[in-house]
């Protein structure tokens, strides 16, 4: 929902946000930064091959993990780094988080820093929650006295109060989770760095983070967050960084990053490269999107078992040929329930174009076998259906939740004639 | 919001104690302390089972020895001075073995977050120095109930635990930094620890073996410095001091110089390997 009533007020209020922040003192700077890695071709691994094979492992070859990076990062700023698996962006965090040490340039980084690289690190199951959330906090950078005092709110945040003195290896996962990300958002650094691996898990929670850290900026603080997720990059940054073989493309806009990103990970077709890429707002635009009843009132949320219209308009923004609108609802955990392809509907003489303009209506009525619980829809939207050119990536177009009575195993209620009856007994067993 | 500007800073790298001195001492504090208390707070009989190992191993080599071979006559205060030396040497195999993989166990720590490497090694040391400290307390109950008199040298006690101290934090660090890379480091070392046993007076008085052995072993092995004048101001003022068996004070100045050598090498290598040690895990 949230992106559709981003109007423009939004805007003009980020329009001074990115002034503000031009002005700010710069919190990070790289300067010239250079990493490589040596790969030996054979291994030694120990003292006894050292002995035995003097020459061995003493030939490896040099993987350029980083070169010549430069950028700064202002106060309060939301910044991105993006870039292909293996581009060097979570070799860079790791930089700057002090894990490895670069062989060449400089970094210079204002007040404290947190790296969040995975939650819970140094969590000791043989321990209670209290003493975890000390020690982790220490880890994160807080003195001990400091780590103590915020104990409290962490215990608080986590809702966890009434098991403080459980040890950690009688949480269920799910505690643990919460805890360790209690203790992140209370170590409150004034820059932080967050690695991608935050973002796996399940979408509801990856959102929740998200929002904290959102939070987190609007407090003020500075926030390097590595990434592929565009649509994050998007819809939280600031500005972002592109990483391609080693080197920084892009720095800037995050609309043009995420663009650039595309042209790499689908580029190779000069079509592609020329026209601007699967943006959301650069060809396509989603106008609204909404769920109603049958008598055409919108619905936040869906009573299991009634009949569900579904509605989207979009906006072309540059001509399309032959689009495919797709949508596809997902549960909770990010899971594809179902979906539908649709192309448009037009007369034997009509082209199966949009032009830049127009809009589209698609709606009708889906069969309501929902069980109750919370769910989303994603969409994506295609063009020259032969080729199957991505005109906006997939994103999520709104979520609802299902209420009812009949809650079930699973997402989904289906109909079946399904019986359980005894195979007729032989003659013995069936007379006794 | 007015805020006040901060101040830029270089980063410097992953390195010994890296952060700052007040931030190492916190978690070396927090991991040692924590460590102390799983062990003794984890099992019902923590400090027990962890008494009971030297306890165990002294009653057996106090058999052996005394009915065995025969020293207990020979030697004044024969099994006080047993004890002492298995709680001292015992700290530092404890430590030193416990130290080989403690990098390498500690793998997520040292590739997820900021850390000062020093902190690993040394809070090894120091949780077997949390069980020196209470093996101590029974040696000296048995030094007492074996009819030791409290002397003014007793008092030499801390130089004896500060030198034992830094060469066994020396040693840690050399074996911790060194297993990433050479993960036979383990193998060697629990060999060489064996060795060292043996080449130290733990279980028998430099008296007992022949001048040329003294000599050698007392120039190459300061643990054996350490050992022999432990006794002397500890147990047996009569006894025989290092520099006796050396042949002078002035030779006592090759094992000084071994010692310092070792943890000049220590701190050599570990400052070496430290920046890169995320990367070999």
């Amino acid at each position: 929902m949230s992106t559709l009533s981003e109007g423009p007020l939004e805007q003009s209020a980020t329009a001074t946000r990115a002034e503000r922040l031009a002005h700010a003192q710069a919190m990070i700077e790289v300067r010239n930064v250079g990493k490589s890695f040596r790969i030996p071709h054979h291994r030694v691994d120990s003292l006894r091959e050292r002995v035995t094979h003097p020459l061995r492992g003493r030939e490896y070859r040099e993987l350029t993990a980083l070169r010549g990076i430069s950028f700064d990062v202002r106060r309060g700023e939301f910044f991105g780094i993006v870039g292909r698996n293996g581009s060097g962006k979570s070799t860079l965090l790791k930089i700057m988080a002090s894990i490895y040490a670069p062989d060449r340039g400089e970094i210079r980084i204002a007040g404290r820093l947190a790296p969040f690289i995975e939650l819970g690190v140094g969590f000791n199951p043989e321990l209670t929650s209290r003493e975890n959330v000390v020690l982790n906090g220490v880890l994160m950078g807080l003195t001990r006295r400091e780590a103590a005092r915020r104990l409290d709110s962490v215990l608080d945040f986590a809702e966890l109060r009434e098991f403080a003195d459980l040890k950690l290896k009688n949480y269920s996962s799910g505690m643990m989770v919460r805890l360790a990300f209690a203790v992140m958002v209370e170590a409150d650094a004034d820059v932080m760095l967050i690695d991608e691996v935050l973002a796996v898990g399940d979408a509801s929670f990856a959102q929740k983070c998200l929002q904290v850290f959102r939070a987190r900026r609007d407090a003020g603080r500075t926030i390097v967050l590595v990434t592929h997720d565009m649509s994050t990059v998007q819809s939280f940054c600031d500005r972002a960084m592109l990483i391609h073989d080693s080197e920084v493309q892009y720095i800037g806009e995050p609309d043009e990053t995420a663009l650039r990103y595309y042209r790499l990970n689908f580029g190779g077709d000069a079509d592609e490269v020329r026209t601007p890429g699967a943006l959301p707002e650069v060809n396509v635009r989603v106008i609204d999107a909404w769920l109603e009843d049958k008598s055409g009132t919108r619905l936040p949320n869906v009573e299991q078992g009634t009949r569900l219209f579904f509605n989207c308009v979009v906006e072309a923004r540059r001509e399309l040929r032959n689009p495919v609108f797709s949508f596809q609802f997902m549960d909770v955990d990010g899971a594809r329930l179902f979906g539908f392809n649709k192309t448009l509907e037009c007369g034997e003489d009509e082209p199966d174009l949009l032009r830049a303009g127009e809009r589209v209506h698609i709606s009708g009525e889906v069969e309501n076998r929902l069980l109750p619980g919370r769910y989303h829809i994603i969409c994506w939207i295609a063009r020259n259906r032969a080729a199957g050119d991505l005109a906006m990536h997939s994103m999520r177009l709104l979520e609802f939740m299902v209420y009812g009575t009949e809650p079930g195993p699973g997402s989904l209620q289906v109909r079946d004639d399904v019986r359980a009856s005894v195979i007729a007994r032989d003659g013995e067993d069936g007379e006794a | 919001m007015i805020e006040q500007p901060l101040e830029l800073r270089k980063v410097r790298g992953p390195s010994a104690l890296g952060g700052g001195w007040r931030r190492s001492w916190d978690l070396l504090y927090i991991i040692a302390s924590t460590e102390f208390k799983r062990t003794y707070f984890g099992t019902a009989l923590g400090y027990v089972w962890s008494l009971a190992r030297p306890l165990l191993l002294f009653a057996v080599l106090l058999v052996v020895f005394t009915q065995a071979f025969h020293l207990g006559s020979q030697v004044s205060h024969y099994p006080v001075l047993l004890l002492l030396n298995l709680v001292l040497f015992g700290f530092f195999q404890e430590a030193t073995g416990t130290a080989v993989p403690s990098i390498v166990s500690q793998e997520a720590i040292v590739r997820k977050t900021q850390f000062p490497r020093l902190v690993i090694p040394l809070s090894v040391v120091l949780t077997s120095v949390f069980n020196l400290g209470l093996n101590l307390i029974v040696a000296f109950i048995f030094l007492l109930a074996f009819g030791v008199s409290p002397m003014w040298t007793w008092l030499l006690l801390p130089v004896v635990l500060v030198a034992l101290f830094v060469i066994t934090t020396a040693v840690a660090m050399i074996v911790s930094s060194l297993y990433p890379r050479f993960r036979d480091i383990g193998i060697i070392w629990t060999v060489f620890a064996t060795a060292l046993f043996y080449a130290t007076p733990v279980l028998y008085p430099l008296q007992r073996v022949s001048h040329t052995f003294q000599e050698i072993l007392i120039l190459s092995n300061p643990l054996a410095v350490i050992l022999t004048e432990a006794r002397r101001w500890i147990i047996d003022p009569a006894a025989p001091s290092a520099a006796d068996y050396a042949g002078g004070s002035l030779r006592l100045l090759i094992p000084i110089g071994i010692y310092v050598g070792v943890c000049a090498l220590a701190v050599w290598i570990f400052s070496r390997e430290a920046p890169r040690v995320a990367e070999a895990l």
